[in-house]
């Protein structure tokens, strides 16, 4: 057997102390005994684990209970999507992008649409950037309901899942009364949405936006200043920022080691640099900066939902171009030209130009790229997602190396992976 | 009946692949690049001169670059490290595959956040060399992107740490997934395939080095298989 010597990092003791505020004990780093470091030992995490919050698979070598080191494996729900997207036409593609991340499937949906707009050189009307912000704020709130709930669940808070699920739930609905379907939404076309706001959407956003500030306080007032919470996550899976960049780390989890890049802020698209939202930056990188930072975010996200309802325009939710758009059911019913536009629109797909676009949005999870190559023809000769969760993943042994086992939950926890889109 | 050939002929092409791109390719995409409209182009030009093969704009305002793939490296340390361009942030690698025996695209996809600056960079490498030097050590970013590349198209990155598979299986026998000439269903039939997932060892799961931290106890295995 061999034996390899470990450097202890840091122990950590929060109590409650008499007057019930919290008593950090001091971080002590403990001396380094060859009688206390041993054999090693392999424990593998996962895939059906359900705190790796999907089908991730963790190695993770382990001298007594300090992890030495952590090896990923991902690719048990490879699906080959990019690989599928080369067999589809531009429009067939939209129902895959909301399977890869199946907690903001709008933001996928948009980001998608945009990129080959972009590459077609479609500007789409003013109503749809408008509602496309909208959903992609809301959903950006919807998937970090989940985050917060899940994590508290793993850390052991049962009450806080329960709480963001409620809210969930109202977004289900907004999310079923827009589109017919809860998680796989297939909202966008390319040149506007599949279908206009339903009546009393805008109504469903407001009450929602309301009740879930208040659930958001509510959370906090469980959590911010949890004793159990703080010493779960405070100064446990730290990065720096420079090591947070060298990593690619984005989103919350590069904000909170206090980075402040966010592609609406540094490459905004569809006006974002017109609305009025803060941007989030932690200090230390640890998992309680990101918990402070998506906190934040949604609060942020609902003001910009607010900003949207406000400057709604009406009109049109599509292009006006019937290269894009199909023609209206009742044309298509009652005029042969129409149909046969119909028929060919939907048997033969839309000819992007030949061309590439490589388009970067913020999700909820960090930057999200799509990156798209056309010959000229009504399929894409490349489509490439640079999922923000693959990268993010990535750094998972970097942060928990050193730190306890029961740690590596926290961290993975706290970096809001999932793994629809790391394995794509 | 008719529709049953149709049929028949549509399967057949999921199991060749797809077809070939119609694109010349010679000539890459976008119209030709004024270096003047990007400082890091003309900056490129000025310092390495004939490794740089092409300037274009593609979408309106996105400059893709053409370089040597043998000077990759070299050209993004120096993208990475040089004050005046400073592309901390590598956001993304990926390839590009266009069939018909073409060569496969590396495509770097850079973004300065000082500067508030976007380049895309991409490489050319034939069919019978596919290597270049791992980015690796200049961007830790660039590990598991670079395993993703390895495992679906196949290229080589010379001097990465840990080049193995990241989403197929590392016993994976059937090629790679992303190029044109990879059927869609796959190569092998769907029993062969599910043969090949029954018949795997508990040993499959675990790479070389992790078994190495196991211990002698699960070598037994591997030494039977010797």
């Amino acid at each position: 057997m061999s034996k390899r010597t470990v450097e202890y990092l840091v122990t950590r003791n929060p109590e409650m102390g008499l007057d019930g505020r919290p008593v950090q004990a001091p971080v002590v780093p403990l001396e380094h005994d060859p009688e206390l470091t041993g054999e090693h030992m392999l424990l593998n995490i996962g895939p059906q684990h359900p705190a790796t919050h999907g089908v991730l698979r963790l190695v993770v070598e382990l001298d007594g209970e300090t992890v030495v080191r952590c090896i990923p494996h991902i690719g048990f729900l490879h699906s080959s999507f990019e690989k599928l997207g080369e067999y589809r036409t531009w429009n067939q593609i939209i129902p895959l992008t909301d399977r890869m991340d199946y907690l903001a499937p709008l933001i996928y949906n948009c980001a998608y649409a945009m990129a080959v707009e972009k590459l077609m050189g479609v500007e789409v009307t003013e109503r749809c950037k408008v509602v496309r912000v909208m959903l992609m704020e809301m959903d950006r709130v919807f998937s970090h309901l989940l985050w917060i709930g899940t994590t508290a669940l793993d850390i052991g808070a049962m009450t806080v899942f329960l709480y963001t699920f409620q809210e969930r739930e109202r977004v289900y609905d907004l999310h079923e009364a827009l589109t017919g379907a809860r998680i796989t939404t297939s909202a966008t076309r390319i040149g506007g949405m599949m279908a206009d706001l339903p009546p009393g959407f805008i109504q469903g956003v407001r009450t929602w936006i309301e009740s879930c500030r208040r659930t958001l306080d509510e959370v906090e007032t469980l959590l911010s200043n949890n004793n159990l919470w703080i010493g779960r996550n405070r100064d446990v899976g730290a990065i720096s920022a420079e090591d947070a960049i060298d990593y690619g780390l984005t989103g919350p989890n590069l904000r909170a080691s206090g980075v402040p890049y966010d592609v609406r802020r540094d490459r905004p698209y569809y006006d974002y640099e017109s609305y009025d939202f803060d941007v989030p930056v932690g200090e230390h990188g640890d998992c309680y900066d990101r918990y402070l930072c998506r906190m934040e975010e949604m609060r942020q996200s609902m003001n910009i939902i607010e900003q949207a309802i406000e400057r709604l325009p009406d009109g049109p939710i599509n292009v006006d171009d019937p290269r894009l758009i199909l023609p209206g059911k009742k044309d298509v019913m009652t005029d042969m030209a129409s149909m046969i536009h119909h028929f060919k629109l939907v048997m033969e797909g839309v000819n992007a130009p030949a061309g590439e676009s490589w388009f970067g949005v913020e999700s909820s999870k960090g930057e999200l790229g799509m990156y798209v190559v056309s010959d000229g023809g009504s399929k894409p000769v490349r489509w490439r997602v640079r999922g923000p969760s693959f990268i993010n993943i990535s750094a998972l042994p970097k942060m928990v190396e050193g730190h306890l086992l029961a740690d590596v939950i926290t961290v993975n926890a706290s970096l809001d992976i999932v793994l629809g889109e790391i394995d794509r | 009946m008719m529709a049953d050939k149709d049929f028949e002929a549509g399967l057949g092409g999921l199991d060749e692949g797809p077809a070939a791109s119609a694109t010349d390719p010679e000539t890459p995409f976008g119209e030709a690049g004024d270096a003047a409209d990007h400082p890091t182009v003309a900056a490129l030009h000025e310092r390495f001169g004939a490794a740089i093969l092409h300037h274009g704009v593609v979408a309106g305002d996105e400059h893709v670059v053409h370089i040597q793939p043998e000077r990759n490296a070299e050209i993004l340390r120096w993208l990475k490290e040089d004050p005046g361009q400073r592309y901390l942030y590598l956001s993304d690698v990926t390839a590009v595959d266009f069939g018909g025996g073409r060569p496969l695209e590396v495509v770097y996809q850079l973004w300065s956040m000082e500067l508030k600056r976007q380049i895309r960079l991409k490489a050319q490498l034939p069919l019978a060399a596919l290597e270049i030097d791992s980015a690796v050590p200049i961007w830790q970013a660039a590990n598991w992107l670079e395993r993703e590349v390895f495992d679906l198209f196949g290229i080589t990155f010379r001097g990465h740490p840990d080049l193995r598979r990241i989403m197929m299986p590392d016993n994976y026998a059937e090629g790679h997934p992303l190029r044109k000439d990879f059927p869609l269903r796959g190569r092998f039939s769907r029993a062969e395939q599910t043969r090949r997932a029954l018949s795997m060892e508990v040993e499959d799961y675990y790479t070389p080095e992790e078994l190495g931290i196991a211990g002698d106890k699960h070598r037994h295995g591997q030494e039977a298989g010797a």
